[in-house]
């Protein structure tokens, strides 16, 4: 072909950007600077409250924890153009299922844990098969599950139990295995090591006299770094990855192109439904009990934390690893004003405040990126 | 890779027709779409599909694209029967479709887009990634043969303009060994300039011997690139002609069923 002289290195039309700028624009950009924001907020304003301690740093890494479990499946969702409203009723569902399967029914609990997350996943199935094949916004049918979750969650421990409380998981759970995945703690002989130089504070007096305060990382944070990991793997680096944008940036495109879209959207209501799921059991785990009110506005927490995190509302774009700064970002506020001592009412303020600033700063980044008007 | 299909280089078009739609009809319910039209592409050549509104151009290459099935005809692609129970099948035999919206997603960028559904995997660890290095370099390659210059393949889609957009439609479908390319009014929603590159760019792929449609209802934009020119009008064939027979303004007359037009131009002076 005969376009030797189109060969030629640059257009100039096309401004050079710095190597600096190009590594500054990305999706995450909110998110980084809306962390960092945070923590100097509070390394300046609450830097003695103990939220620095190693059981202050564990408070509110286990919160942040939670953010993050459930906001990687609605990030993922979201990208592929869909909501799920149904995470925070699925989380009191999951939970109480799981009570109700080893306690009331005396399944051993990795049968009760196992159980579940197939219930829970054929229940996003579902919900992304409705999605689907009445092409109904995923907003309105999640929402049905909402109410039709948190009904059954009530109803099932009235009608067997005659209370909305479940408790003695614990006690059903001591030695399974699969209930340790999930309640138990891992790292403790290092952190006993670290107890012992002088690293991190130890109890001074009682019986744990000598033992590390913080004894270990609980399983909760090490699923969300493992979720955090696989998603942003799964989007950015696979096949799959690509066709999760696709069918969220334009679904018809997508098909055109032989991109399985039907399938890519029912498989992410179902890792949805998975992450709330795991959220469940960990909460349920660390309780010992399950109760009727679990998991109250969770979907909007989780649907929050993806946006602080650069995500567009209407799907096609977005990031795990930003979503992942947003649950961050969400844990660190909601327990720095705690330390700090700040009423406790004003957290909501704070957050309407940083969600703004967030969309702003992303609505921003993004037009620059993807070149919107 | 189709990098090397020069075959065909401005010879005159082979005696084989790529594809032959015979006497086609289709009807929706009692609506007649088309009444028997018949087209055939060879390798290398641009066929220009014109036609006004309604004139059932849409319906005819959606039936050689898989989407519609015809009521009754026959379509014989490189000389074999073939019937498309979806657009999928087409797509595998080697006709693909641009169309004019629906080709890209701006969010996403160029390399994103141009691998979509067709993503090359590189295997680490037994785990099938998307090699991005391969998909990078083939799409700036690629790219640059049309005569774009990006950024980076990492430039979202949506920062290209309309034309660059169609190119980039149509050097994917070229880079996934399309024979039969199908161009759905690529020109209609672009300035001058735009137009100009698309229709280099057809020009481009026909050189590679790839049999383009070329569907449009501007009458300068299928005289600067077609080789034969075939005009629909309520569902009929109006005849085919090849280039240097017919003029601009027959064409035009033609599309607009002769007549009325004729009167309506005298009064605007032949600006139309």
């Amino acid at each position: 072909m005969s376009n030797a002289q189109t060969q030629s290195a640059t257009d100039e039309r096309i401004k050079s950007r710095s190597k600096f700028r190009e590594a500054l624009i990305r999706p995450e950009l909110g998110g980084i600077v809306g962390t960092v924001a945070v923590f100097v907020f509070f390394a300046l304003f609450a830097f003695d409250s103990g939220m620095f301690t190693s059981k202050g740093v564990l408070n509110w890494s286990q919160v942040s924890a939670q953010f993050m479990i459930i906001a990687v499946g609605a990030c993922l969702l979201m990208i592929a153009g869909e909501f799920d409203l149904s995470v925070g009723s699925m989380i009191g569902f999951a939970g109480m299922m799981i009570a109700i399967f080893s306690v009331t029914l005396g399944w051993p609990v990795w049968m009760a844990i196992l159980v579940t997350f197939a219930i829970c996943l054929a229940l996003g199935a579902l919900n992304g098969f409705i999605v689907i094949r009445t092409g109904l916004p995923s907003f309105i049918v999640t929402l049905a599950f909402l109410f039709i979750l948190r009904g059954f969650t009530i109803y099932f421990p009235q009608t067997i139990e005659r209370k909305t409380i479940i408790g003695g998981v614990k006690d059903a759970a001591e030695g399974d295995w699969l209930a340790f995945l999930f309640g138990g703690k891992i790292l403790t002989g290092f952190f006993s090591w670290l107890g012992d130089i002088g690293l991190i504070e130890t109890f001074s007096r009682g019986s744990r006299e000598g033992q590390p305060i913080v004894d270990g990382v609980p399983m909760l944070i090490v699923w969300a770094l493992v979720l955090v990991v696989f998603g942003h793997v799964l989007l950015t680096k696979t096949k799959f990855g690509n066709w999760i944008f696709a069918a969220g940036g334009d679904a018809e495109a997508a098909r055109n192109s032989g991109v399985p879209v039907n399938r890519v959207k029912i498989l992410m209501f179902m890792f949805t439904a998975f992450c709330a799921t795991v959220f469940a059991t960990c909460q349920v785990m660390e309780f010992g009990s399950a109760g009727s009110d679990r998991g109250l506005l969770k979907e909007f927490e989780a649907i929050i934390a993806v946006v602080i995190g650069g995500a567009l509302l209407t799907g096609g774009y977005g990031s795990v690893l930003g979503a992942a700064l947003g649950a961050l970002i969400f844990g660190v506020v909601q327990q720095g004003l705690f330390f700090a001592g700040v009423e406790s009412s004003l957290f909501r303020v704070f957050l309407g405040l940083i969600l703004l600033a967030a969309v702003i700063l992303n609505t921003y980044i993004r037009r620059m990126i993807t070149g919107e008007r | 890779m189709t990098e090397d299909t020069t075959f065909h280089h401005g010879d005159p078009a082979p005696s084989k027709p790529l594809i032959e739609m015979k006497n086609i009809q289709k009807h929706f319910g009692s609506v007649i779409a088309l009444a028997g039209v018949s087209v055939n592409v060879y390798p290398g050549e641009c066929h220009c599909l014109l036609g006004d509104n309604g004139a059932g151009k849409s319906t005819f290459i959606k039936t050689m694209s898989g989407v519609h099935r015809p009521t009754s005809g026959e379509i014989l692609f490189e000389g074999t029967p073939m019937s498309f129970d979806d657009p999928r099948d087409a797509i595998a035999a080697g006709i693909a479709t641009v169309h004019q919206h629906l080709a890209m997603i701006p969010l996403m960028s160029v390399s994103r887009n141009f691998f979509m559904g067709n993503e090359p995997v590189k295997k680490i660890a037994g785990i099938p990634f998307f090699d991005h290095d391969y998909a990078n370099k083939v799409t700036m390659d690629e790219m640059r043969k049309m005569g774009i210059n990006l950024r980076g393949p990492d430039q979202a889609v949506g920062t290209l303009s309309g034309g660059e957009r169609q190119t980039v439609a149509i050097a994917r479908a070229v880079h996934f060994g399309a024979k039969v390319l199908i161009l759905d009014e690529p020109t209609s929603a672009l300035g001058v300039r735009q137009t100009a590159n698309v229709l280099a760019t057809i020009d481009k792929v026909r050189k590679q011997g790839i049999g383009v449609v070329f569907i449009t209802h501007n009458v300068r934009h299928a005289m600067a690139v077609g080789d034969r020119f075939t005009v629909l009008n309520r569902g009929q064939t109006l005849g085919t002609a090849k280039r240097g027979e017919i003029t601009q303004e027959e064409l035009q007359d033609l599309m607009a069923g002769g007549q009325e037009l004729a009167t309506l131009e005298g009064s605007l002076d032949g600006t139309v």
